[in-house]
């Protein structure tokens, strides 16, 4: 809803249609995709209803929200990161190899991997905005050499898991908290960093990083710098990245297969939440929601009891029946306008359409 | 399932005036049909084989052999011939290869087509195979090892054998095969070439190989780590079995036997498919503990054990039988926590038997034609020795990787230093 | 980025990028004969030649398709799948008989046509964008593959396996196959008008469509014949491997891979520009790289950190020198995009 702008229309609707009226965009309407399965989810499993039960059920789902949030920031401007996964994998590896069991490197191995997180980011910015490679091989390009060199240095395998006290940030959480009863430290810092990527997507940058992904020639002749607003997603979607590494190192353990599929788990969540795919277009807490209900999605899974096999396509046939079905409601509608809900923009505004 | 969550995706989306226009529903509801026409019959529709965790029925898995199940079930118990101090020499007495058209006067190079190094137990024998060949180097019976990695294609390791074949300069072919079927053409036309072939690990589609070395084997792997849940879990007991990938011959077979094991103990299984990945091994255990108890869990590969023993102590549940593998990371997680456990055994140490067999064909000693080596499970009797014995070494390494008596122990695979 | 107007001149840069991609082409050769040599090892022997020209053919199938896709502007994810499936389902209906070699072939197209039908109709008409179409599409398809096969499946019929053996000198014959088939889609492009309208869509939709152009067709199309050239390459692999296998597209990793020689081609993934020789150029730059690397027999996990590199290299160097271009991956094909997107992209 943040970045919702009638462009033409200058008085502000009144807030209860805004709120309706966004229901009905795949960015809003995520949120009741969601709704629907965590409902589900809890009926067959009515232990989850319990907050601690839910509190650690979102805790495991951080990682892949805030990989999603950062995935986020690199669509809008109109990229692609592919190296997600290679970044998570890379990272787990050196914090199990690096900090071992002594906790007095856990802050200086921290710093390195934030360190090497932005590296990656700024190289994967600069080939995509100054070499002129399109992100898809850019960052499918590095993220070969990131893996490679972290199997190469590792001969295949990490020494092992980092001391307990850095795999607490993942694993475990405040006790004994009022109403919540558990609140793992993942879930604070999933929000943390949520509530500061919303705050970012209202300032200045945010703002011209969707305008750069809409257009980028007309940005660019505003005067923004466009390859430095896009290297910075980059840089912000790998710090996301080791973020999520530092939380799975914690919650599952040092393995190179960490990560697996994350970039895109990020993606289809990304592109679920409503944001289009060609940039510009998009809400991060409907990216967030999107993946979070993904993750609701696999258990729920798992509870029904589909077998194993079979749960890629149900997956896959959610995902297009989510995206599909609304573009056709749509459509339809369109002939027999409500006159309840007033015409605003000729344009569709962000977040409204399912890019093609 | 089927029908409730596609219209619980499509429900909540109302309508919304957009400013295009076209009414392409037609087209929509065919695609979905077709789609749904693909996966919708899903869940109901277990394929032989696949999990069925309500129902006690038999399943019928298209990878379960009985004879070949009997014979691994024996095999398990078998008299080895040979040193028990050097298990990577012993084996099974049967039919013997005469080494006579092969005997070699000087050094002769070997090439190596192996299927992949993606998993830490081929890490592990890939390096007590190199250090293996620097012995052999250095006694001048092989002049040097050509490797070709196939990276889990079988689709590349087929041109790397016709590579080997058509290069013409290897006096012997090592293979280690990616699938058994797939590579059976080309390790038929390695065989026509007259040289010696040796094929360890997974099996090949052939009977032209000149010596297949292996370890007992898939199917006896399963039994050892199945027999233990079974023996130590009441009837009715639940138990979740973990497996890595579907169709894949490793994997199959040894679940193939286990659930076989299962059945006849009238334990209730599920199985998930998690690709290893301890994330998703994490979430899946954790939504097993809310379903209710778990009696046990196995795993069809050493790294899933793990991330499973964590989620019970995460859950604040006493943590139950949990099978793995001899890798050191179950093997210490085993002895620090003091859970049930069992270590099934794929012995890493055939990787150095295979060179070996080449060699000893070259010196002109005669070998077994289907080299059967020991695996010998660890159980909790021989725990706290093992992993004593293994001091120093990564939590990737497998206790069973038999480089002891090899130059460069122990610092090359505490290292795990590979070419 | 830079929105220019060389409309004339556009068939111009379209042919040097192409002759750019085998300017490098040459370059890897010229330095993988100087390294082999080095280590005194020939990388022009028979040997090495063939198995070269037959690791070209199951990825020179899937890119031929993977071009016409990338060139209407979209993607096809789901090509390591319908390799599986038509490997399984050929080899499963030919069960070793030659007899049933023709209902075996005949199978395994028609399902993987059909299914690139499917993504054609998801990315075209209900407008969903092809990375995802094709990624769920896959999804499903792989989950129909492992519940029903476990493992190697089927027989290849003797005739189509001693196909997948039979060479012509030192070429094999599915190599010869696979490249007549690129003659004949480059044929497709140039001289029909559905070839024209894959051009214009994937230059640009809104354009297009004002021109008269029905969008969907050459999207649709494309995404067929990207279904039907995965099925050959699945074929491909069965007269090669003798069985079919559920897993053997997935072990190719064939979806990245043929994006990689597709853009390593001089192909612009926004789609519009970019030529068949080109991604044949990029197929055989990634063949003679694995060579080398085979030959030097290079650490596994190096060989990932090179192709990486030369991927991002190669792809520098054509952007360096084809100017104008488009900064958009992935273009609008639906008629929401502004028109200031068009920037001049034309090979018409």
């Amino acid at each position: 809803m943040t970045t919702s702008i009638s462009r033409y229309n200058t008085a502000p609707l009144p807030m209860r249609v805004r709120v309706l009226r966004s229901f009905a965009t795949p960015g809003g309407a995520i949120y009741l995709l969601l709704a629907a399965l965590l409902i589900a989810l809890i009926l067959y499993n009515p232990g989850l209803a319990a907050p601690d039960q839910l509190m650690r059920f979102i805790g495991r789902t951080a990682p892949v929200a805030i990989v999603a949030a950062g995935q986020y920031f690199v669509i809008v401007s109109g990229e692609l990161d592919l190296s997600m996964a290679a970044v998570i994998a890379a990272q787990v590896v050196l914090a199990g190899n690096l900090i071992g069991q002594n906790a007095a490197r856990i802050l200086p191995v921290v710093l390195l991997m934030i360190g090497l997180g932005a590296a990656v980011g700024l190289v994967n910015g600069v080939i995509t905005t100054l070499l002129k490679v399109p992100s898809f091989i850019a960052t499918l390009g590095t993220s070969l050499a990131i893996s490679g060199l972290t199997f190469y240095a590792t001969g295949g395998a990490p020494s092992g898991n980092p001391v307990n006290s850095f795999r607490a940030i993942g694993r475990d959480g405040f006790e004994n908290v009022p109403i919540l009863g558990f609140l793992p430290y993942s879930v604070v810092v999933l929000m943390a960093l949520v509530v500061l990527a919303a705050w970012l997507m209202r300032k200045p940058f945010g703002r011209t990083l969707i305008a750069a992904g809409d257009n980028p020639v007309a940005t660019s002749l505003s005067g923004a710098s466009v390859w430095w607003l896009r290297t910075r997603a980059f840089i912000l979607s790998s710090l996301a990245s080791t973020v999520a590494a530092v939380l799975l190192v914690g919650y599952a353990g040092v393995s190179p297969v960490v990560g697996d599929g994350y970039d895109f788990a990020a993606i289809t969540a990304v592109v679920l939440g409503g944001v289009a795919l060609s940039g510009g277009r998009g809400w991060l807490m409907s990216a967030v929601a999107a993946a979070f209900a993904l993750e609701v999605l696999f258990s729920l899974l798992s509870f029904v009891g589909v077998a194993s096999t079979w749960r890629p396509a149900v997956q896959g046939a959610i995902i297009l029946v989510a995206l599909g079905a609304p573009l056709i409601r749509w459509r339809r509608r369109a002939f027999s306008a409500s006159p309840g809900i007033p015409v605003a923009s000729p344009a569709p505004s962000p977040g409204e359409e399912v890019s093609a | 399932m089927t029908t409730s969550v596609p219209a619980t995706a499509a429900g909540p989306k109302k309508g919304k005036k957009v400013h295009q226009i076209g009414s392409k529903t037609t087209t929509f509801g065919v695609a979905a049909i077709v789609i749904l026409a693909l996966s919708g019959c899903a869940p109901g529709s277990n394929t032989a084989g696949a999990a069925q965790p309500d129902s006690g029925t038999p399943t019928a898995n298209s990878w379960f052999d009985q004879t070949q199940f009997d014979l691994e079930n024996a095999e398990r118990t078998a008299t080895f011939t040979g040193d028990p101090s050097t298990p990577y020499l012993q084996y099974i007495e049967g039919e013997m290869v005469d080494p006579a058209p092969f005997k070699a006067d000087g050094p002769k190079k070997v090439c190596f087509s192996n299927a992949a190094l993606s998993n830490t137990w081929r890490q592990t024998g890939w390096i007590t195979m190199n250090q293996q060949l620097k012995v052999l180097q250095g006694q001048g019976i092989i002049s040097g090892m050509e490797t070709r990695n196939a990276q889990d294609s079988d689709d590349t390791q087929v041109a790397d054998i016709d590579y080997f074949i058509k290069e013409n300069n290897c006096d012997a072919f090592i293979i280690a095969p990616n699938s058994p079927q797939a590579t059976a053409p080309a390790v038929q036309r390695a065989c026509d070439t007259g040289k010696p072939v040796i094929i360890f690990d997974r099996g090949a589609g052939t009977d032209c190989e000149t010596v297949f070395v292996h370890s007992v084997g898939g199917m006896a792997w399963g039994i050892d780590s199945a027999t233990f849940v079974a023996d130590n879990v009441a009837k009715g007991g639940r138990v979740i079995a973990l497996r890595t990938a579907p169709g894949v011959d490793v994997f199959e077979q040894r679940w193939a036997a286990a659930q076989h094991i299962f059945d006849k103990a009238g334990l209730k299984v599920t199985d998930y498919i998690t690709g290893a990945d301890p994330t998703k091994i994490k979430s899946t255990i954790t939504d097993e503990i809310a379903k209710g108890d778990i009696d046990a869990v196995w795993v069809d590969l050493a790294d899933q054990a793990v991330p499973a023993v964590e989620s019970f102590e995460d859950a604040g549940k006493d943590i139950p039988i949990v099978t793995g593998e001899d890798s050191l990371a179950y093997l210490r997680a085993w002895q620090d926590k003091g859970f049930k456990g069992f270590a099934s055994v794929y012995s890493a140490f055939q990787w150095r038997t295979a060179l070996l067999a080449t060699a000893m064909l070259f010196e002109g000693k005669p070998i077994p034609k289907d080299w059967v080596l020991p695996q010998v499970p660890v159980t909790k009797d021989d725990l706290d020795a093992v992993v004593a014995a293994n001091k120093g070494m990564p939590d990737g390494h497998y206790s069973s990787f038999g480089g002891e008596n090899l130059p460069g122990f122990p610092t090359v695979w505490q290292n795990r230093t590979m070419p | 980025m830079r929105a220019s107007t060389a409309l004339g001149s556009a068939p111009r840069i379209f042919s040097s990028t192409t002759t750019i991609v085998y300017l490098v082409f040459f370059v890897v050769l010229l330095l993988s004969t100087v390294i082999a040599a080095s280590a005194g090892r020939s990388f022009f022997t028979q040997g090495n030649i063939s198995v070269l020209l037959t690791s070209t053919t199951v990825l020179g199938f899937v890119s031929i398709g993977q071009t016409l896709v990338i060139l209407v502007g979209s993607l096809d994810l789901s090509v390591p799948f319908l390799v599986s499936i038509a490997s399984v389902l050929s080899a499963g209906v030919m069960a070793g008989q030659s007899a049933n070699m023709a209902s075996g072939i005949a199978t395994a197209l028609i399902t993987t046509t059909l299914i690139g039908l499917v993504n054609g109709l998801l990315v075209g008409f209900v407008k969903i964008n092809g990375f995802i179409a094709t990624l769920s599409v896959g999804l499903i398809v792989s989950g129909y593959l492992f519940s029903n096969y476990r493992g190697s499946t089927g027989k290849a019929a003797p005739a189509l396996a001693s196909l997948g053996e039979a060479s012509i000198g030192f070429v094999p014959v599915m190599t010869i196959i696979m490249f007549l088939c690129l003659v004949a889609t480059v044929a497709l492009l140039a001289k029909t008008r559905v070839g024209l309208h894959i051009y214009a869509v994937g230059g640009d939709p809104a354009v297009a469509r004002m021109s008269g152009i029905h969008n969907a067709v050459p999207i649709i199309v494309t995404h067929s014949l990207s279904g039907l050239f995965a099925g050959i390459a699945g074929l491909v692999i069965v007269a090669r491997l003798g069985v079919g296998s559920p897993g053997v597209g997935e072990q190719g990793g064939y979806d990245l891979l043929s994006i990689a020689a597709v853009v390593l081609g001089g192909a612009v993934l926004a789609g519009g520009r970019g030529s068949l020789w080109g991604s044949l150029g990029g197929i055989l730059i990634f063949a003679t790289l694995d060579s080398v690397m085979g030959i030097m027999q290079l650490n596994p996990y190096l060989k990932d950190v090179v192709r990486g590199l030369i991927i991002i290299m190669a792809v520098a160097v054509y952007a360096r020198s084809s100017i104008p271009r488009t900064t958009f991956r992935f273009p609008v094909a639906s008629e929401g995009r502004r028109a200031s997107v068009s920037t001049a992209r034309g090979e018409l």
